[in-house]
């Protein structure tokens, strides 16, 4: 309840901050536009995404390919979208995982305090001290490609910033009012925990959420890029950069299959950062009053 | 100062054993071996060659093996490639990897906080922008897209640059910029970002109101103040480069230790690829430390402990 009435007397000026910030704007506009596109067009397109045509490989772009043809006479267009519907994905599931994660770690060893609170981000400092590189490696020869295994390393690996994020959040929410009365009342401190502190952070948490999105799609991209991510017959944006940049040689550019796959990942990468910034503006009025 | 870095020094030694024990494990009981590729291998004959390499033991007992051999400085033999050992295939790539890291760091140091000091000494006039954006875009313009890219203006196009390779400091400048760029960004808004709070400080103020010119007060004062974050960023950011230059040193062909790792992990090629992540957690502990010492050294606040 506390959350809800906090939520409720923030939110219309938030959001006319939000408004405000017309690279954000724009950012929820194009991020829109690109979810829509790679939702229906596969469904419309005449092409279907996996469709070989053997006589037409590595056609410029045309008005039947708008973005041309690749090695095995796909449609690329068509692939864009089908493969935009996985980086999309993969950007949205393990965000959710690094979330959870994040959240409870954090929150967990704000309120707790102490020596288990030090032991608990003693531990985030030394992860972030390792290269994600070799864990998620290791966990691909270890378990094979696979879209869940995708995921969760993702997510284990994005999930320590939010919790230092949640941590310093909590230490100082817990000495609010509203957490003694909460106590006063004889909630258990899970309950507190939970129901009382973490309904309160949303704010930064969606900020920070938003910004994660990106930096996961552009790990998944980064794995694909090396063969680890995403597997063939399905793509992902990575996977179609990486095929096209080894389709560049001297005597033929094929320019086509780098520059709009890799447009589409940074279209919708900017999108998702300005549109994170925008957030951040409008739910943290620190930093609003700084502009 | 040196007794807190000698004990933060020995105080890696336990980690590096857990990080090495982990990565053995993971990749010995990976499905696999490293002789899978040979073709019409018998039975008894591959029997032998793991009864030779020790990997019919226990792999608490080889991993035993691998740190006793280890503190003779003996990484031992490449199961792919025979005729090299794990030392050798090291000493002569990661000069490769590090000469390229190194100047995309420089890259990213000199051009970045460039212009983070550009941006925040003129903020919200069209220099800032101009700069911001460029930083977004090297956030958002991911290496790999990068990479390409530039081959196809500056070696395909324009006909300028060598596409790929290496041997010439003109094969350098592509993979060190492709590396860099989005370090360059980040560390472009840090500045930005630590440099407007310093200029609000009442140190500020007071260099202000002695007289002293704008040029001065950001350069010599603010900067002083607003580089501690910076310094504190390049420890991810090595983090960064180092698994950054695995995608770089592809597109370009280098030939580098970073090719080697992804490489020899997917063949199981269990030596080279222990050797590899040695290697590689050893580098990032080390500039880890120093640049927690390097941070401690410039801010007096910093209690050392």
């Amino acid at each position: 309840m506390t959350a809800s009435v906090i939520a409720a007397g923030a939110s219309s000026a938030s959001w006319q901050a939000f408004r405000r910030h017309r690279a954000a704007t724009a950012g929820a506009a194009a991020l829109a536009v690109m979810l829509l596109f790679c939702l229906l067009w596969p469904l419309v397109s005449p092409h279907a995404y996996d469709a070989q045509d053997l006589t037409r490989q590595l056609e410029p772009p045309s008005p039947e390919h708008p973005c041309g043809t690749d090695l095995a006479g796909r449609d690329l267009l068509v692939r864009i979208a089908h493969g935009g519907r996985m980086s999309l994905l993969v950007g949205l599931v393990a965000t959710l995982v690094s979330l959870l994660i994040g959240v409870t770690w954090g929150a967990i060893a704000g309120y707790a305090g102490g020596r288990l609170d030090h032991l608990m981000m003693r531990i985030v400092d030394l992860l972030y001290s390792l290269p994600f590189m070799f864990f998620v490696i290791l966990l691909v020869t270890y378990f094979g490609r696979s879209l869940v295994l995708l995921f969760i390393a993702l997510g284990a690996v994005q999930w320590l910033t939010m919790s230092r994020i949640v941590r310093g959040q909590v230490l100082s929410l817990k000495s609010q009012p509203f957490v003694e009365a909460a106590r006063a009342l004889g909630a258990s401190s899970p309950a507190i925990l939970f129901r009382h502190i973490v309904p309160n952070l949303l704010g930064p948490v969606i900020v920070y959420a938003t910004l994660t999105v990106p930096s996961v799609m552009l790990e998944e991209a980064f794995l694909s890029f090396l063969g680890l991510g995403v597997s063939p017959p399905q793509t992902s944006w990575g996977l179609l950069t990486a095929e096209g940049a080894a389709a560049i040689s001297i005597l033929r550019t094929n320019w086509w299959l780098v520059v709009f796959p890799g447009a589409a990942l940074s279209t919708t990468l900017f999108a998702l950062n300005y549109l994170g910034d925008g957030l951040r503006d409008a739910l943290d009025p620190r930093r609003a009053r700084e502009r | 100062m040196i007794v807190y870095a000698l004990r933060r020094l020995l105080g890696l030694l336990p980690l590096l054993v857990v990080v090495l024990f982990l990565a053995f494990v993971f990749m010995r009981t990976a499905p696999g071996g490293p002789f899978d590729s040979e073709r019409n291998l018998s039975p008894q004959i591959e029997e032998a060659l793991r009864a030779r390499y020790h990997l019919d033991e226990p792999v608490l007992k080889q991993f035993a093996r691998y740190l006793g051999d280890l503190a003779h400085g003996d990484l031992g033999p490449s199961f792919r490639y025979r005729n090299r050992s794990v030392g050798e295939i090291i000493r002569e790539t990661a000069p490769i990897s590090l000469a390229l890291g190194l100047l995309s760091i420089a890259f990213a140091l000199v051009f970045g906080i460039a212009a983070g000091v550009v941006s925040a000494a003129r903020a919200n006039t069209g220099w800032d922008h101009l700069a911001m954006g460029a930083a977004m875009a090297g956030i958002c313009i991911p290496n790999f897209v990068l990479g390409p890219l530039l081959v196809l203006v500056f070696a395909l196009v324009l006909r300028i640059l060598p596409p790929a390779g290496w041997g010439s400091p003109a094969h350098l400048i592509l993979p060190a910029i492709t590396l860099g760029a989005l370090r360059a960004a980040s560390i472009a808004r840090l500045t930005r970002g630590s440099l407007l709070e310093a200029l609000g400080e009442d140190a500020i103020r007071t260099a202000r109101a002695k007289g002293l010119s704008e040029r001065v007060v950001v350069l010599r004062h603010a900067l002083k103040l607003a580089i501690l974050p910076v310094v504190s960023y390049l420890g991810p950011a090595t983090a960064a480069t180092l698994s950054g230059s695995v995608v770089v040193e592809r597109i370009f062909l280098v030939p580098g230790l970073g090719t080697f790792f992804v490489q020899s992990a997917l063949n199981r090629d269990y030596t080279v690829a222990m050797g590899t992540v040695l290697f590689y957690s050893t580098l990032l502990m080390l500039l880890n430390l120093a640049v927690d010492l390097a941070y401690r050294t410039l801010d007096p606040r910093v209690e050392l402990q």
